[in-house]
Protein backbone atom coordinates (compact mmCIF):
# COMPACT_ATOMS: atom_id res chain seq x y z
CA UNK A 1 0.00 0.00 0.00
CA UNK A 2 1.37 3.46 -0.73
CA UNK A 3 2.01 5.97 1.64
CA UNK A 4 -0.91 8.18 0.54
CA UNK A 5 -3.62 5.59 0.79
CA UNK A 6 -1.84 4.06 4.14
CA UNK A 7 -2.67 7.83 5.49
CA UNK A 8 -6.04 8.02 3.67
CA UNK A 9 -6.75 4.95 5.63
CA UNK A 10 -5.79 6.07 9.03
CA UNK A 11 -7.57 8.97 8.29
CA UNK A 12 -10.74 6.85 7.71
CA UNK A 13 -10.07 4.70 11.08
CA UNK A 14 -10.45 8.28 13.03
CA UNK A 15 -13.42 9.19 11.29
CA UNK A 16 -14.86 6.00 11.78
CA UNK A 17 -14.06 5.89 15.09
CA UNK A 18 -14.90 9.43 16.19
CA UNK A 19 -18.17 8.76 14.90
CA UNK A 20 -18.71 5.56 16.68
CA UNK A 21 -18.04 7.36 19.80
CA UNK A 22 -20.31 9.94 19.22
CA UNK A 23 -23.24 8.04 18.34
CA UNK A 24 -23.16 5.13 20.68
CA UNK A 25 -24.76 6.32 23.42
CA UNK A 26 -27.18 6.98 21.41
CA UNK A 27 -27.03 3.48 19.56
CA UNK A 28 -26.97 1.90 23.09
CA UNK A 29 -29.24 3.88 25.56
CA UNK A 30 -32.79 4.13 24.14
CA UNK A 31 -34.46 6.19 26.82
CA UNK A 32 -32.21 6.89 29.90
CA UNK A 33 -28.54 6.27 31.11
CA UNK A 34 -27.80 4.46 33.89
CA UNK A 35 -26.79 6.75 37.23
CA UNK A 36 -23.15 5.26 36.50
CA UNK A 37 -22.69 6.13 33.33
CA UNK A 38 -24.45 9.50 34.14
CA UNK A 39 -22.08 10.43 36.92
CA UNK A 40 -18.63 9.11 34.67
CA UNK A 41 -20.38 11.64 32.02
CA UNK A 42 -20.19 14.42 34.75
CA UNK A 43 -16.82 13.62 36.27
CA UNK A 44 -14.93 12.20 33.28
CA UNK A 45 -14.70 15.41 30.95
CA UNK A 46 -12.33 17.54 33.86
CA UNK A 47 -10.19 14.44 34.05
CA UNK A 48 -9.69 13.42 30.52
CA UNK A 49 -8.68 17.40 30.46
CA UNK A 50 -5.97 16.59 33.24
CA UNK A 51 -5.11 13.63 31.02
CA UNK A 52 -4.16 15.45 27.93
CA UNK A 53 -2.11 17.90 29.41
CA UNK A 54 0.34 15.31 30.62
CA UNK A 55 -0.05 13.64 27.72
CA UNK A 56 0.58 16.88 25.41
CA UNK A 57 3.84 16.93 28.08
CA UNK A 58 4.91 13.23 27.52
CA UNK A 59 7.68 13.71 25.45
CA UNK A 60 9.56 16.38 27.77
CA UNK A 61 12.55 15.34 29.71
CA UNK A 62 12.83 17.24 32.75
CA UNK A 63 16.25 15.14 33.42
CA UNK A 64 18.54 16.91 29.96
CA UNK A 65 19.04 20.15 28.85
CA UNK A 66 16.97 22.62 28.85
CA UNK A 67 15.33 20.41 31.55
CA UNK A 68 11.68 21.33 30.47
CA UNK A 69 12.02 24.94 30.65
CA UNK A 70 10.12 26.49 27.93
CA UNK A 71 7.48 23.86 28.85
CA UNK A 72 6.99 24.96 32.10
CA UNK A 73 7.44 28.94 31.41
CA UNK A 74 4.82 28.74 28.76
CA UNK A 75 2.80 26.46 30.51
CA UNK A 76 3.02 28.46 33.91
CA UNK A 77 2.46 31.79 31.68
CA UNK A 78 -0.60 29.78 30.52
CA UNK A 79 -2.35 29.17 34.01
CA UNK A 80 -1.42 32.67 34.86
CA UNK A 81 -2.82 34.74 32.15
CA UNK A 82 -5.94 32.18 31.95
CA UNK A 83 -6.43 32.55 35.66
CA UNK A 84 -6.23 36.37 35.44
CA UNK A 85 -8.26 37.08 32.20
CA UNK A 86 -10.47 33.83 31.69
CA UNK A 87 -9.87 34.68 27.68
CA UNK A 88 -9.36 30.65 26.14
CA UNK A 89 -7.83 32.20 23.18
CA UNK A 90 -5.34 34.75 24.62
CA UNK A 91 -4.07 31.92 27.14
CA UNK A 92 -3.74 29.92 24.19
CA UNK A 93 -2.43 32.30 21.73
CA UNK A 94 0.09 33.99 24.17
CA UNK A 95 0.81 30.68 25.34
CA UNK A 96 2.04 29.47 22.08
CA UNK A 97 4.23 32.59 20.94
CA UNK A 98 6.13 32.53 24.49
CA UNK A 99 6.80 28.89 23.52
CA UNK A 100 8.19 29.41 19.69
CA UNK A 101 10.30 32.49 21.13
CA UNK A 102 11.57 30.28 24.15
CA UNK A 103 12.29 27.28 21.85
CA UNK A 104 13.62 29.49 18.20
CA UNK A 105 15.57 31.60 20.41
CA UNK A 106 16.62 31.27 24.03
CA UNK A 107 17.12 27.63 24.49
CA UNK B 1 -33.91 33.54 9.31
CA UNK B 2 -34.45 34.23 12.72
CA UNK B 3 -33.47 30.93 13.59
CA UNK B 4 -30.43 31.35 11.32
CA UNK B 5 -29.27 34.97 13.07
CA UNK B 6 -29.62 33.41 16.50
CA UNK B 7 -27.71 30.70 15.85
CA UNK B 8 -24.99 32.77 14.01
CA UNK B 9 -24.80 35.00 17.62
CA UNK B 10 -24.16 31.94 19.65
CA UNK B 11 -21.28 30.16 17.53
CA UNK B 12 -19.83 33.47 17.69
CA UNK B 13 -17.30 32.65 20.90
CA UNK B 14 -16.39 29.96 19.38
CA UNK B 15 -15.38 31.54 15.68
CA UNK B 16 -12.34 33.25 16.24
CA UNK B 17 -10.94 30.20 18.50
CA UNK B 18 -12.06 27.82 15.70
CA UNK B 19 -10.21 29.73 12.76
CA UNK B 20 -7.06 30.36 14.53
CA UNK B 21 -7.16 26.85 16.31
CA UNK B 22 -7.95 25.65 12.75
CA UNK B 23 -4.90 27.87 10.84
CA UNK B 24 -2.40 26.23 13.49
CA UNK B 25 -3.95 22.68 12.47
CA UNK B 26 -3.28 23.69 9.01
CA UNK B 27 0.02 24.74 9.56
CA UNK B 28 1.37 21.82 11.50
CA UNK B 29 -0.17 19.09 8.49
CA UNK B 30 1.53 21.24 6.25
CA UNK B 31 4.82 20.73 8.02
CA UNK B 32 4.68 17.00 8.56
CA UNK B 33 4.06 16.75 4.53
CA UNK B 34 0.25 17.14 4.64
CA UNK B 35 -1.44 19.64 2.18
CA UNK B 36 -4.49 21.15 1.26
CA UNK B 37 -6.52 17.94 0.31
CA UNK B 38 -5.75 15.86 3.52
CA UNK B 39 -6.56 19.00 5.70
CA UNK B 40 -9.92 19.65 4.02
CA UNK B 41 -10.80 15.84 4.08
CA UNK B 42 -9.43 15.72 7.93
CA UNK B 43 -11.46 19.16 9.10
CA UNK B 44 -14.53 17.99 7.20
CA UNK B 45 -14.70 13.97 8.15
CA UNK B 46 -13.15 14.05 11.80
CA UNK B 47 -13.89 17.36 12.87
CA UNK B 48 -12.31 16.86 16.47
CA UNK B 49 -9.71 19.47 16.69
CA UNK B 50 -7.12 17.51 19.66
CA UNK B 51 -7.38 14.63 17.93
CA UNK B 52 -6.75 15.65 14.25
CA UNK B 53 -4.13 17.39 15.94
CA UNK B 54 -2.80 14.18 17.33
CA UNK B 55 -3.40 12.63 14.33
CA UNK B 56 -1.05 14.72 12.09
CA UNK B 57 1.94 13.06 14.13
CA UNK B 58 0.08 9.64 13.63
CA UNK B 59 0.10 10.31 9.98
CA UNK B 60 3.17 11.39 9.42
CA UNK B 61 4.83 8.79 11.77
CA UNK B 62 3.07 5.79 9.74
CA UNK B 63 1.53 4.27 13.04
CA UNK B 64 -0.81 1.22 12.86
CA UNK B 65 -4.00 0.94 12.73
CA UNK B 66 -4.81 -1.03 16.08
CA UNK B 67 -2.19 2.12 17.32
CA UNK B 68 -4.66 5.05 15.73
CA UNK B 69 -7.75 3.12 16.99
CA UNK B 70 -7.10 3.00 20.58
CA UNK B 71 -5.96 6.46 20.21
CA UNK B 72 -8.79 7.89 18.85
CA UNK B 73 -10.61 5.76 21.48
CA UNK B 74 -8.61 7.78 24.25
CA UNK B 75 -8.54 11.03 23.37
CA UNK B 76 -12.02 11.52 21.85
CA UNK B 77 -13.73 8.90 25.26
CA UNK B 78 -14.88 12.07 26.20
CA UNK B 79 -16.91 12.91 23.13
CA UNK B 80 -19.68 9.61 25.04
CA UNK B 81 -19.81 11.86 28.04
CA UNK B 82 -21.41 14.42 26.08
CA UNK B 83 -23.56 12.78 23.90
CA UNK B 84 -24.97 11.12 27.24
CA UNK B 85 -25.97 14.40 28.67
CA UNK B 86 -27.25 15.28 25.19
CA UNK B 87 -29.51 12.24 24.60
CA UNK B 88 -32.63 13.74 25.89
CA UNK B 89 -32.12 16.76 23.45
CA UNK B 90 -30.95 15.35 20.52
CA UNK B 91 -33.16 12.01 20.67
CA UNK B 92 -35.76 13.38 18.80
CA UNK B 93 -34.43 15.61 16.67
CA UNK B 94 -35.56 13.91 13.25
CA UNK B 95 -33.36 14.73 10.18
CA UNK B 96 -31.15 16.88 12.09
CA UNK B 97 -30.09 14.37 14.21
CA UNK B 98 -27.22 12.23 12.06
CA UNK B 99 -25.37 15.81 11.87
CA UNK B 100 -26.50 16.76 15.79
CA UNK B 101 -24.56 13.89 17.06
CA UNK B 102 -21.29 13.79 14.01
CA UNK B 103 -20.59 17.55 14.72
CA UNK B 104 -20.79 17.00 18.57
CA UNK B 105 -17.46 18.68 19.30
CA UNK B 106 -15.84 19.75 22.64
CA UNK B 107 -16.77 23.57 21.87
CA UNK B 108 -20.22 23.10 20.01
CA UNK B 109 -20.92 20.90 23.78
CA UNK B 110 -19.71 24.09 25.79
CA UNK B 111 -22.39 26.33 23.70
CA UNK B 112 -25.74 23.92 24.03
CA UNK B 113 -25.22 21.56 27.26
CA UNK B 114 -27.24 24.18 29.28
CA UNK B 115 -29.78 22.76 26.63
CA UNK B 116 -31.80 26.59 26.75
CA UNK B 117 -32.72 28.05 22.88
CA UNK B 118 -33.95 31.35 22.56
CA UNK B 119 -37.44 32.06 22.05
CA UNK B 120 -39.48 31.81 18.83
CA UNK B 121 -37.17 29.08 16.61
CA UNK B 122 -37.05 25.76 16.20
CA UNK B 123 -34.73 23.98 18.66
CA UNK B 124 -33.23 21.70 16.63
CA UNK B 125 -32.91 23.89 13.72
CA UNK B 126 -31.21 26.11 16.13
CA UNK B 127 -28.61 23.77 17.25
CA UNK B 128 -28.00 21.91 14.05
CA UNK B 129 -26.92 25.56 12.55
CA UNK B 130 -24.54 26.18 15.59
CA UNK B 131 -23.06 23.31 14.71
CA UNK B 132 -22.72 24.23 11.03
CA UNK B 133 -21.16 27.64 11.62
CA UNK B 134 -18.76 25.93 14.36
CA UNK B 135 -17.32 23.22 11.45
CA UNK B 136 -17.32 25.94 8.95
CA UNK B 137 -14.95 27.78 11.31
CA UNK B 138 -12.71 25.10 11.89
CA UNK B 139 -12.79 24.25 7.64
CA UNK B 140 -12.13 27.94 6.98
CA UNK B 141 -9.49 28.04 9.50
CA UNK B 142 -7.76 24.51 8.37
CA UNK B 143 -7.74 25.75 4.70
CA UNK B 144 -6.13 29.55 5.99
CA UNK B 145 -3.33 27.45 7.88
CA UNK B 146 -2.46 25.00 5.13
CA UNK B 147 -2.60 27.77 2.27
CA UNK B 148 -0.19 30.18 3.98
CA UNK B 149 1.87 27.74 6.14
CA UNK B 150 4.84 28.30 2.76
CA UNK B 151 4.74 31.86 2.46
CA UNK B 152 5.16 32.76 6.34
CA UNK B 153 7.79 34.87 6.95
CA UNK B 154 9.04 33.20 10.21
CA UNK B 155 9.70 29.83 11.21
CA UNK B 156 6.43 27.97 12.74
CA UNK B 157 8.57 25.82 14.62
CA UNK B 158 7.08 25.08 18.74
CA UNK B 159 3.67 25.66 17.18
CA UNK B 160 2.52 22.34 18.19
CA UNK B 161 2.20 24.17 21.82
CA UNK B 162 -0.92 25.54 20.60
CA UNK B 163 -2.71 21.95 21.84
CA UNK B 164 -0.62 21.95 24.85
CA UNK B 165 -1.89 25.44 25.56
CA UNK B 166 -5.06 24.36 24.85
CA UNK B 167 -5.67 21.87 27.05
CA UNK B 168 -3.40 23.55 30.04
CA UNK B 169 -5.96 26.87 29.49
CA UNK B 170 -9.33 24.59 29.58
CA UNK B 171 -7.91 22.50 32.60
CA UNK B 172 -7.26 26.29 34.31
CA UNK B 173 -10.91 27.48 33.69
CA UNK B 174 -12.14 23.97 35.01
CA UNK B 175 -10.39 23.85 37.81
CA UNK B 176 -11.19 27.69 38.51
CA UNK B 177 -15.40 27.07 37.48
CA UNK B 178 -15.76 23.18 39.48
CA UNK B 179 -17.28 22.89 42.27
CA UNK B 180 -15.24 19.50 43.30
CA UNK B 181 -11.56 18.87 42.14
CA UNK B 182 -11.19 15.73 42.79
CA UNK B 183 -11.78 14.34 38.84
CA UNK B 184 -9.59 17.07 37.56
CA UNK B 185 -6.64 16.31 40.31
CA UNK B 186 -7.41 12.45 39.20
CA UNK B 187 -6.69 13.01 35.75
CA UNK B 188 -3.88 14.96 36.17
CA UNK B 189 -2.15 12.59 38.84
CA UNK B 190 -3.62 9.21 37.50
CA UNK B 191 -1.72 9.71 33.74
CA UNK B 192 1.08 11.43 35.42
CA UNK B 193 1.72 7.97 37.47
CA UNK B 194 0.75 6.17 34.55
CA UNK B 195 3.49 8.06 32.82
CA UNK B 196 6.55 7.41 34.85
CA UNK B 197 5.20 3.56 35.89
CA UNK B 198 4.85 2.78 32.23
CA UNK B 199 6.95 5.47 30.01
CA UNK B 200 5.92 7.74 27.15
CA UNK B 201 4.53 5.11 24.82
CA UNK B 202 2.42 2.93 26.59
CA UNK B 203 0.75 5.05 29.66
CA UNK B 204 -2.64 6.14 27.99
CA UNK B 205 -4.40 3.10 27.98
CA UNK B 206 -3.52 1.72 31.99
CA UNK B 207 -4.15 5.93 32.67
CA UNK B 208 -7.79 5.91 31.15
CA UNK B 209 -8.42 2.52 33.32
CA UNK B 210 -6.57 4.04 36.46
CA UNK B 211 -8.64 7.02 36.16
CA UNK B 212 -11.89 5.26 35.84
CA UNK B 213 -11.36 3.01 38.58
CA UNK B 214 -10.50 6.10 41.01
CA UNK B 215 -13.39 8.03 39.73
CA UNK B 216 -15.96 4.66 41.00
CA UNK B 217 -14.29 4.75 44.09
CA UNK B 218 -14.52 8.15 44.81
CA UNK B 219 -18.23 8.23 43.76
CA UNK B 220 -19.85 8.82 47.35
CA UNK B 221 -17.09 11.57 47.53
CA UNK B 222 -18.00 13.87 44.86
CA UNK B 223 -20.67 15.80 44.85
CA UNK B 224 -21.36 15.68 41.33
CA UNK B 225 -22.47 11.93 42.09
CA UNK B 226 -25.44 12.79 44.17
CA UNK B 227 -27.44 15.21 41.92
CA UNK B 228 -27.30 13.21 38.56
CA UNK B 229 -30.00 13.93 36.54
CA UNK B 230 -30.78 13.10 32.81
Amino acid sequence: MSTAAYSALLVAVMSIVTILLRAAPFLVFKKKAPAYVMYLGQVLPAAIIGMLVVYCLKDTEPLAAPFGAPELIAGLLVVGLHAWKRKILLSVLAGTAAYMLLTQLVF
Amino acid sequence: MKTVKAAFAKSLPVMAGYIILGIGFGILAHNAGYGFLWVLAMSLFIFAGSMQYVGVGMLAGGASVLTVILTTVMVNARHLFYSISMLRHYRNAGRYKPYLVFSLTDETYSLLCDGKVPDDTDPDRFRFLVSLFNQSYWVLGSIIGSLVSGILPFSTAGIEFSMTALFIASFTEQWITAKDHIPAATGLLGTLFCLIAFGPDRFLIPAMLLITLLLTLFRNRISAGKKVDA
